[in-house]
Formats: structure tokens, sequence, C-alpha cells
């Protein structure tokens, strides 16, 4: 794919979010919720693919970006009273992309001192970070601190959730597509060489943590006005372990891959406890013959990881393809 | 005569770099003139691959002074002094592997990009218009350097031999002065030895750079090199013509040992 007909093919599927979310009204709130949950895992394992699967820093710190955002959102709108749909718009819009800016300074923040440092340490750093920001959140009284913080309003819909998500795949495909993109690429190959063709690394690192950082913080705007309270453990380390999986089992730096893994690995434990749920089954006896699910579902939610990593450790998404990367 | 054209194009001075107690690099002067074809040896050891470094900004020198064209580029960082011109393959290659062919050649191309990210994001008729005409340059190369039938393959999909050729030619499309390569012949066979002689012969005619050469294998350096560095222990210890080199009894004693040399009367 030549990636020529990327910018219409954005136009459309923002037509399309927005067509979807005016008739949001006939779709059941639940399964609602678990498509706003699918696009914010998209956003959010897309724009950690730039920097752990196109660029090769392996960040352990994307939920400390989410939090910053998602604070930063919801304080601004918590601000406002009721507005008219155009003007809640505006200010949604508004707020998440402050949300996203405010990530984006704290990525550079992180990034500049940190990106010396390679592979399990740099992993070990950003984790550390990561759980700076998520203490700061829960001893900061202004924003609830460890009680958490109710966000009134429920901005997010359909159309800004999938916008936003159309946006990040495009921007991070984009910015990899390009004689400017393979740099992200060559730095994760080898960075001597890469340097040695005349590519500022560090310039490409940060740039890398920066736009990561943006994007996840959009994502943390949209969570909090889709479950409209906050807790600073909502951002620990495994929800940064949960986006770093989606990345791995997509397949690092495979746009498409790591979006199907998103969808996957968002509806999977949903999917076992609707399991958990069938009243009976033709042929079995017993009533709720998978009640067991219910209380094992992240037991096998991690067996699968597990089984999923030894039999397609290239990631399930990969496929063998002449070239790995086409213009 | 141009007065320009006469200043070597490369100038170290008093070049020293001390890892710890170790002195790799010890008070070594080079020079390389425009369009001329140095070789750098030395047995094992003796800081060939150090200088390398050294020139290209890897490694820092702890005294002494750099200069290309004139200016200083002692404490540049790598990516700056390649975008001077001065671009190097490596000992043991080191391409992007999960790369195309194409795409290796065309991440060089980087250094000559008008655009930049808001190009790659807005994707106008400029952007493509840039890609275009890169495409068509990385294509030429690949195609001057038989390597064009490869151009979808993943670089590390490639023998050895073509490998190393591509590393040569990702070198060439940062359109360097300066080329230098780091042992290109190491692991050869000799019919490739002579195939890679006559590249770099050709790469010299065709692009009107400068080569500087370190490498082991006497036949390519003496066959090849207009002039001669020998290294040994981190000193420059002879330099000249290859059949003066030859001659020299310090370059037969670093590289033979004392017995091997001619007998004296004392």
């Amino acid at each position: 794919m030549k990636f020529r007909y990327a910018k219409l093919l954005l136009l459309v599927a923002l037509a399309f979010s927005l067509l979807v979310s005016l008739f949001a009204g006939r779709i059941n709130s639940y399964v609602l919720f678990v498509l706003y949950y699918i696009g914010i895992n998209i956003i959010l394992a897309v724009s950690l693919n730039l920097i752990n699967g196109y660029t090769g820093q392996f960040s352990l710190g994307h939920a400390g970006f989410m939090a910053v955002g998602a604070y930063t959102a919801a304080v601004i709108t918590n601000r406002f009273g009721d507005l008219n749909p155009f003007a809640a718009g505006t200010l949604f819009l508004g707020a998440l992309l402050a949300g996203g800016l405010l990530a984006a300074v704290t990525g550079l923040l992180v990034g500049l001192p940190t990106l010396r440092l390679r592979g399990d340490y740099l992993a070990i750093v950003t984790l550390g970070f990561g759980e700076i920001i998520r203490v700061i959140f829960q001893n900061m009284n202004a924003v609830g601190a460890a009680r958490g913080l109710s966000v009134v309003h429920g901005y997010t819909n359909f159309f800004w959730t999938f916008g936003a998500a159309a946006v990040t795949i495009y921007v991070v495909t984009a910015l990899v597509h390009s004689t400017y993109g393979r740099g992200f690429i060559a730095v994760r190959d080898d960075e001597v060489a890469a340097e040695a063709m005349g590519i500022n690394t560090t310039k490409y690192k940060v740039t890398a943590f920066v736009v990561g950082a943006f994007f996840a913080g959009l994502a943390g705007g949209l969570y909090a006005h889709s479950i409209q309270f906050l807790t600073p453990s909502g951002f620990n380390f495994m929800q940064s372990i949960a986006i770093v999986v989606m990345v791995i089992l997509g397949g690092m730096g495979n746009t498409p891959g790591v979006v199907l893994a998103a969808i996957v690995l968002t509806l999977l434990p949903e999917g076992l406890r609707w399991l958990a749920g069938v009243p009976s089954l033709p042929g079995i006896p017993r009533a709720y013959p998978f009640a067991w699910v219910g209380n094992t579902r992240m037991v096998i939610y991690s067996l699968l990881l597990i089984v999923l990593m030894l039999t397609r450790p290239q990631g399930l998404f990969t496929w063998k393809r002449k070239t790995p990367f086409p213009a | 005569m141009n007065h320009e054209s006469e200043k070597p194009l490369l100038r170290a001075e008093q070049l020293t770099i001390r890892f710890g107690g170790l002195t790799a690099v010890s008070g070594l002067d080079l020079q390389i003139g425009r369009n001329e074809l140095v070789g750098l040896i030395g047995p094992n050891g003796a800081g060939k691959t150090t200088v390398f470094n050294l020139i290209t900004g890897v490694y820092q020198p702890t005294e002494g002074g750099i200069f290309f064209d004139g200016q200083s580029i002692t404490g540049s960082k790598a990516y700056r002094i390649t975008a001077r011109g001065i671009a190097r393959t490596f000992q043991n290659i080191r391409l992007f592997s999960s790369l195309t062919v194409f795409d290796n050649v065309r991440t060089a191309f980087h250094l000559h990009l008008r655009g930049d990210v808001r190009h790659a994001l807005w994707r106008g008729r400029s952007f493509w218009a840039e890609e275009e005409s890169i495409g068509a340059q990385v294509l030429e190369l690949l195609e001057i350097f038989h390597l064009g039938k490869f151009r979808s393959a993943p670089a590390r999909s490639l023998s050895y031999g073509d490998q190393r050729r591509l590393e040569i030619v990702r070198a060439l499309a940062a359109r360097p002065k300066l080329l230098l390569l780091d042992e290109p012949a190491a692991g050869m066979n000799p019919n490739e030895k002579t195939e890679l002689m006559r590249l770099i012969r050709f790469i010299k005619g065709k692009f009107q750079i400068s080569v500087l050469l370190v490498e082991h294998d006497m036949q390519v350096v003496m066959g090849i090199c207009e002039r001669i560095s020998v290294l040994d222990y981190g000193v420059k210890i002879a330099e000249g013509t290859p059949e003066e080199v030859r001659k020299n009894p310090k370059v037969i004693e670093a590289y033979l040992g004392e017995e091997h040399l001619p007998v004296k009367n004392d």
C-alpha cells in the first residue's frame, strides 16, 4: 500500500464515526461502553507502538501519560456546568487537546534525560516515572487524592473516541511511511548505524516519546469522560503492562496488528464474562455450565497470553511478508 | 591552480585517545587529499577502527583535533559529521536488518530532505514529489551496484558479499566527500576481493570522492591505495606509497617480528 489515499481514508473514518455517533442512542449502552474502551485502547496501543514497536524504546510508562491527560481534561471540564452541545463539543475538544499537550510536555521532560538509557534500563526508568505520576495524583488533594475524582460530564461518545483513534492511526502511519519516518525504524534496528547515516537519534527518540505521550494523554481524557470517575490506582503499572501486551501481541511495529490486538484484548475479558453468564447449554445438564469462567477469568486471560507468546512470538497478527514495511 | 583544492580534505592533528590507562591512539597525524585513496593498515589491535571512530564522532579525542574541509569537526556529534560529508561502513556489517534494501538506502537520504515531519503528516504534493525523486535516486544507486533486483527484500536476507556492497551503497547515498571503509574485504573470497577492488576504484572515479580504507588484506591495500599509513600500538610508524611501505623495516617488524628483518651488519 502506497498510503496515498491516507487523508481520504481519515476523512471517511471521521465521517463514519460521526454517523455512528448520531445513531448511538439505538445501541445498547453496555455495548457502547465496550466500544469506547476498544477505541481508547486502540489509541493507547497504536501510540505506544510508535515508541516501543517502531522506535524500539521499551517504555513502561504509558499509563502515566494517560493519567496526566485524564486528570487535566477532567479538571478543565469540571469547571463548567451544562452547556449546549456545540459549546460542550468545543470545550471537550479543548480539554482533550490540553490533556494531550500536557502529557506530551511530560513525555518531553521524561524523554530528554532518560533516552540515553537503552532496553531494560529505559523500561525500569519509565516504569518508575509512571509510578511517580500515579503517586503524585494520589497525594494531590485538588484532584481528590486517593479518594478519586468524579468527572461531571460524560462527554465521550463514539465520534470522539473513534475520531481520535483514526487520527492516531493516521499520524503514526503517516510518520513512519516516509523517508523522514524510516528514521524511527533505523534507530530501532541499529542506533550506531543510524547515527552514522546522519540521523539525530536523540531527536527521533524524543519525537516518538512526545507524540506517543500526546495520544496517551488524549486517550486519558476520553477515558475520564466515559468512566466519569478517576482513581490514581486505575493508572498503575498493570495498566501500562496491559498496553504493552497489546503492542507485543499485535506485533511490534505492525499498526494493523496492534489495532486488532487492542480490539481482541478488550473483548476477551468481556467475552469470558458473557460466557460465564450463559444459563444453559443443550446436552449439559448443569445450569450455568461456564460459571467457573467467571472466577477464573483473569487466569484464563493470562494463560491465553502465555500460550500466544509461546506459539507466536513475532506477534499474533504479524504475517510473513515479502517486505516488512512497504512504502 | 585552485588554492582550495590543494588543501587536504581531512586533516587529523596529534590525535590521541585514552581509555583509562590505555592509550589506543597516540599523536596521530593523518591527511587525506581530495579524490585520494588512502589505506590505514596495522596489526590487530593497532587502533585502526578507533581512528575511524574518532573521525566519525563515535569517540571524542582526548587530545588533538580533526579538520574536515577546512573546518574543525573535533567533538562534533556523529550525525553532524555525516551531514558534513563523511560516511562510513562498519567492520561487522550494520545494516538496518528489518528494513528492505530500498529502505536501507532511502534512510541515508534523510540528510537531503527538504521536508520534515509536517510534510510527512500533511502528505501534500511537495511531499510526494520529494518521495518520488528520492525513490528514483535510490533505485539508480542500487542499479549501479547491481542490487536493484533485491530492492524489496529485507536487508538481512542478502548474501554476505551483497550486504557489504549494500552498506557501501547506503554510505554513498549520504553523498559523502570522504568515504571510510572499515575492512570491506573481511570474509571475502579471492574473487570477491578482486571485485571489491574494482568496485572501490569505480566509486572513487564515478563519485569523485576520497576514500580511507582500513584493511587487513595486503593484496587489496597494496593493490588500490595511493598512499598508506601504518599504525602499530596506536602510533603511526610509517607512511608512503605502497612500495615504500612494503620495504619499510619498521612495518616488517610490526607485522612479522624482528627476526624477519634483513640482517644488518653492525
